[in-house]
């Protein structure tokens, strides 16, 4: 061997114990002097932040509310990297949210992105996603529940953990449900692995609200209220078109126009689900599309049949059997099915 | 004496810091980890106690630090090993493990001479420590 040292190893001047790391070996941090003036708008081209709100812009119809939040939290991860520089620390901001809103408004979307996002500005080391219910948190007996809670939470450290329908974990007419306890560890968690996680817990606004009245701990942890607005007709219109853009359709210019009075007839019905309503009238459309292929005379179609939504795949719906100004009652447009 | 066994033994004992960069490794190398402690520092003594169960599906370290500490914490005297299993067919073993705590004063081993037939020696270690009893071999946990 060349070398004097067998296995490569030199042994180091202190043996024993050194649960403390030697300082001598780290480089010393040096912060910027305290006159020196930074262009914010250099490390926000170089952070990337822009392509993402951007990205998020296009893809999401909608939701100003939901839009600004976003955008303020990534100028605050931002002003906080740039204060760190100078030497400045404050503790990670709290980011943990509550997303309420009627169904169909894109809570579960926006949460899914939201994973995603935040790993992107540096916030989460992982950036993955761990949606769970009431079911995954809350055990069946006594000394169930933490062990459990326990597992998922560290399952979504360096993530988000998602909480869809958040208020099932608390039951106001059973003092004995094991969902306080979820709660309970939730909270804690919340407080001390602030920097290992962000919750995200979403529901409809009623029942957050009553959840919310229960859990005032949960209330305070809880730093940002995303409260998820309806869409309005033009934005459900866009939704329908970029989600048959996906799957590799488009509507024809008559079909557009269906799709527009489709909408603003269903708007108004029983059980209107903004986006999954429409994602509900794009499948619907595909079958009768579908159907209509197979029964026209000839059955030679070319790439264009194929992919073309018409406007007869629209009228079939049962939303236009009612005279324009007449509103289905819930009992009527079940028995229509 | 300081006791050494495991993957690192020839290292001196790992920072959190350490320990994190090395579970962040056997993530991301699908290795599930597991934590586990015991007060009889033989080297034969293969079965530890287990800290809860073995820990799937995570995706980071901080999950683990977690466990480790919490073990840490209700056995502050005892020895503490990470393992990592490498579930992968061919493999299915421990991948990885190493001591993340030990007690702060280890009373060594001393070593037995039995004279057997024909004046042959048969040699045993014993561990000081385990001359009290279980769970109060390093001081009050």
């Amino acid at each position: 061997m060349s070398t004097g040292t067998a296995f490569g190893f030199t042994p180091g001047s202190v043996s024993g114990p050194q649960l403390e790391a030697d300082p001598s070996g780290e480089p010393e941090v040096e912060y910027l002097p305290a006159d020196t003036v930074v262009d914010l708008a250099a490390l926000r081209a170089e952070s990337g932040i822009d392509e993402v709100l951007a990205k998020l812009d296009e893809e999401l119809v909608g939701l100003a509310p939901v839009k600004t939040r976003i955008a303020e939290i990534a100028a605050l991860l931002l002003v906080d990297r740039t204060r760190a520089k100078f030497g400045i620390t404050a503790p990670q901001p709290t980011l943990h949210m509550s997303f309420t809103g009627n169904p169909g408004t894109g809570k579960t979307t926006v949460a899914m992105r939201m994973a995603d996002l935040l790993h992107r500005l540096g916030y989460l080391r992982r950036g993955h996603l761990v949606a769970v219910t009431r079911d995954d948190l809350v055990g069946e007996y006594v000394g169930h529940t933490a062990p459990k809670t326990k597992e998922v939470i560290k399952r979504a450290m360096g993530g988000v953990l998602f909480i869809d329908e958040a208020y099932y974990l608390y039951k106001v007419e059973n003092e004995r449900d094991y969902g306080g306890e979820s709660i309970e560890i939730l909270l804690q968690v919340m407080e001390n692995n602030r920097d290992d996680l962000v919750v995200i817990l979403a529901g409809y606004q009623d029942r957050m609200d009553t959840f919310f009245a229960a859990n005032p701990g949960m209330q305070s942890r809880v730093a940002h209220h995303v409260t998820f607005p309806d869409y309005t007709v033009p934005e459900l219109e866009q939704i329908g078109v970029l989600m048959t853009k996906d799957i590799g359709y488009t509507f024809s210019d008559e079909a557009h126009d269906v799709l527009k009075r489709y909408l603003e007839r269903r708007v108004g019905q029983p059980w209107f689900a903004n986006a999954r309503s429409v994602r509900n009238a794009v499948e619907r459309a595909r079958l009768r599309q579908a159907k209509r292929l197979l029964e026209t005379g000839d059955a030679k179609v070319d790439l264009k049949a194929l992919t073309t939504i018409e406007a007869a795949d629209l009228l079939a719906s049962r939303v236009f059997d009612s005279a324009p100004d007449e509103v289905l009652t819930a009992e009527e447009y079940t028995v229509r099915g | 004496m300081r006791i050494t066994q495991g993957t690192f033994s020839y290292l001196p004992d790992f920072t959190d810091e350490e320990i994190t960069a090395q579970i962040n490794y056997a993530l991301s190398n699908d290795w599930p980890l597991s934590v586990e402690f015991t007060d009889d520092p033989h080297p034969r003594n293969t079965y530890w106690e287990m800290w809860g169960l073995p820990m799937f599906d995570l995706k980071d370290p901080a999950g683990v630090l977690l466990e480790v500490n919490a073990c840490r914490k209700a056995n502050p005297n005892a020895y503490v090993k990470l393992n990592a299993y490498d579930a992968s067919l061919g493999r299915q073993t421990t991948a990885l493990s190493f001591i993340v705590q030990r007690p702060a004063d280890e009373p060594g081993f001393h070593v037995n001479r039995t004279e057997v037939r024909g004046r042959a020696i048969q040699y045993t270690t014993h561990s000081y420590a385990t001359e009290r009893p279980v769970g109060d071999r390093y001081g009050q946990g």
